[in-house]
């Protein structure tokens, strides 16, 4: 039998994905964490492990062994297979990021559209869970996320949209080839507002504070995942911080020059990135309050979308001339 | 304060820049060391000005009694009903120098009998209880004590199982604080 070197290839890439997006769990778990803590001036978690290491692996050991609850009155089909559909389109998202020069899961020429498009899945699955719990505070929790989704995802695309007919491409590898080594050949120099567009789209895609209406634990209690218990929840869990990471490689690769970096480019100068950004998304929840969704929505339609297209139109002359 | 109404494009610079501000605060405190106490490791520096349950302060020359003088007046300001004071009655015999009055005749010595007032009794303090359950710390007993036997003591750290282990004997506790003091 021949099993062609493809597959060998992807299997491998899906593995160290898997591997890859749990450690990270843990990691930013910790991170986000300690990070609270000390922009609160307490140590943050401490006893568990030294520094309180451990502490996300024993939280994560909770999660697996606590029981799966589903309300008597809830959709079972819908109910469990909206967690599942939250985390499963995640591999596939990792599967074409460039993590180096060469680190990728799968070459493809429609990298950047293959994210995109498979990230809009993760509305769905919040609607389900949603609406599936029968529980009004995931219901209210629902709604909100498919309108803030939706209406986030209209200046995302037309930020990236502009970057797409820049680069010319939609190959993620091909967009780090034409950034140079240093931060001023990076595209965040070329298209600083943009980035701004990306950056703010990509924390309230990702339903991250202040933009967290969706599970807004001061009102909705804990908004779509309200009712779901130990794995299941943590699937949405892992799925959360998963996006994260995605939204902050995304914006690593088309504006932060990829793996490029002074000296020696590499997968290192890739993750760095990414963890500044991350680090940068931590910041930013623990200073901000949330606002309100007529805000949030305002700042989309109001701001955001004609500051996208102004950008898009800016860009689309500069590339003609 | 006046009202100053901005333009669109004021509020917003404004606004812009009050996100900055609160990065700037936030990154700031990030990098500040941190003002909590590790609480099983390390103790907070005022413990001395906590005010615990009541405790019964020794008499200076004596240190195992206590200096109350069994008045009850705490267990009557009290207004939880929390304190209560075990008394025990005992007979004295009286002062050598009245015993030995020589000139006391047959008929004295009848009416010494006949009326015991005359004996001394002493009042004793067996134990002095106090419910911490229902006690709610108003300090009505430390203020109202005439002699100042009362004070509050600086145990923050108080947890138990039952009701009854906060049932306290002050006196017990008095004692047994001085014993380890003084063993220590």
């Amino acid at each position: 039998m021949n099993i062609p070197p493809e597959l060998i290839h992807i299997s491998i890439a899906l593995a160290a994905i898997a591997a890859f997006i749990g450690l990270n769990g843990l990691v930013l778990v910790y991170l986000e964490r300690k990070v609270a803590g000390f922009i609160q001036r307490r140590p943050g978690p401490y006893e568990v492990g030294p520094w309180g290491l451990l502490q996300p692996v024993a939280d994560a050991v909770k999660l697996v062994g606590k029981q799966l609850v589903r309300p008597k009155v809830a959709d079972p089909w819908l109910y469990w297979a909206a967690p599942l559909l939250s985390f499963t389109p995640i591999f596939l998202l990792f599967l074409v990021i460039p993590f180096g020069p060469t680190l990728t899961g799968m070459e493809f020429n429609y990298g950047l559209l293959l994210i995109l498009a498979f990230t809009g899945l993760n509305v769905l699955a919040l609607c389900l869970a949603g609406w599936s719990s029968a529980n009004k505070y995931s219901l209210l929790g629902a709604a909100r996320s498919v309108a803030q989704s939706i209406a986030y995802e209209i200046p995302l695309l037309l930020a990236v949209l502009a970057i797409a007919f820049q680069f010319g491409t939609l190959n993620l590898t091909e967009m780090v080839h034409q950034q140079g080594q240093w931060p001023w050949q990076w595209n965040i120099m070329f298209q600083p507002l943009a980035f701004v567009i990306y950056f703010l789209c990509a924390i309230a895609e990702t339903n991250r504070a202040p933009f967290d209406l969706p599970e807004a634990e001061s009102e909705l209690t804990a908004g779509f995942h309200t009712e779901y218990s130990g794995m299941a929840f943590g699937l949405f869990f892992l799925a959360e911080y998963a996006y994260i990471i995605v939204v902050s490689c995304v914006a690593v690769v088309l504006f932060l020059g990829g793996w490029q970096g002074p000296g020696a480019p590499g997968f290192w100068w890739f993750l760095l990135k990414v963890y500044a950004l991350i680090l940068v998304i931590i910041w930013i929840r623990w200073t901000y309050p949330r606002v309100r969704f007529d805000q949030l929505l305002n700042i989309n339609w109001k701001w955001l979308l004609p500051l996208a297209l102004v950008n898009l139109l800016l860009t689309l002359i500069f590339v003609k001339i | 304060m006046t009202m100053i109404k901005k333009t669109p494009k004021q509020s917003t610079l404004q606004g812009i820049k009050s996100l900055f501000v609160g990065l700037k605060v936030t990154g700031r405190n990030f990098v500040m060391p941190q003002i909590t106490t590790h609480y099983p490791r390390k103790e907070v520096s005022n413990l001395a000005t906590y005010r615990g349950h009541v405790d019964l302060v020794p008499k200076e020359d004596d240190p195992m009694t206590s200096k109350c003088i069994l008045c009850g007046q705490c267990a009557k300001a009290c207004p939880s009903n929390c304190i209560e004071l075990v008394i025990r009655k005992e007979e004295v015999e009286p002062p050598p120098d009245e015993e030995a009055q020589p000139d006391s005749g047959s008929k004295e010595e009848a009416t010494a009998k006949s009326a015991p007032k005359k004996k001394k009794v002493k009042r004793i303090l067996d134990a002095f209880m106090l419910n911490y359950n229902l006690c709610s710390l108003c300090g009505q007993c430390v203020q109202t004590c005439p002699v100042d036997s009362l004070e509050f003591s600086t145990n923050s750290y108080l947890a138990g199982f039952t009701r009854e282990e906060f049932i306290f004997d002050l006196l017990e506790r008095m004692r047994n604080k001085q014993k380890a003091s003084s063993s220590g």
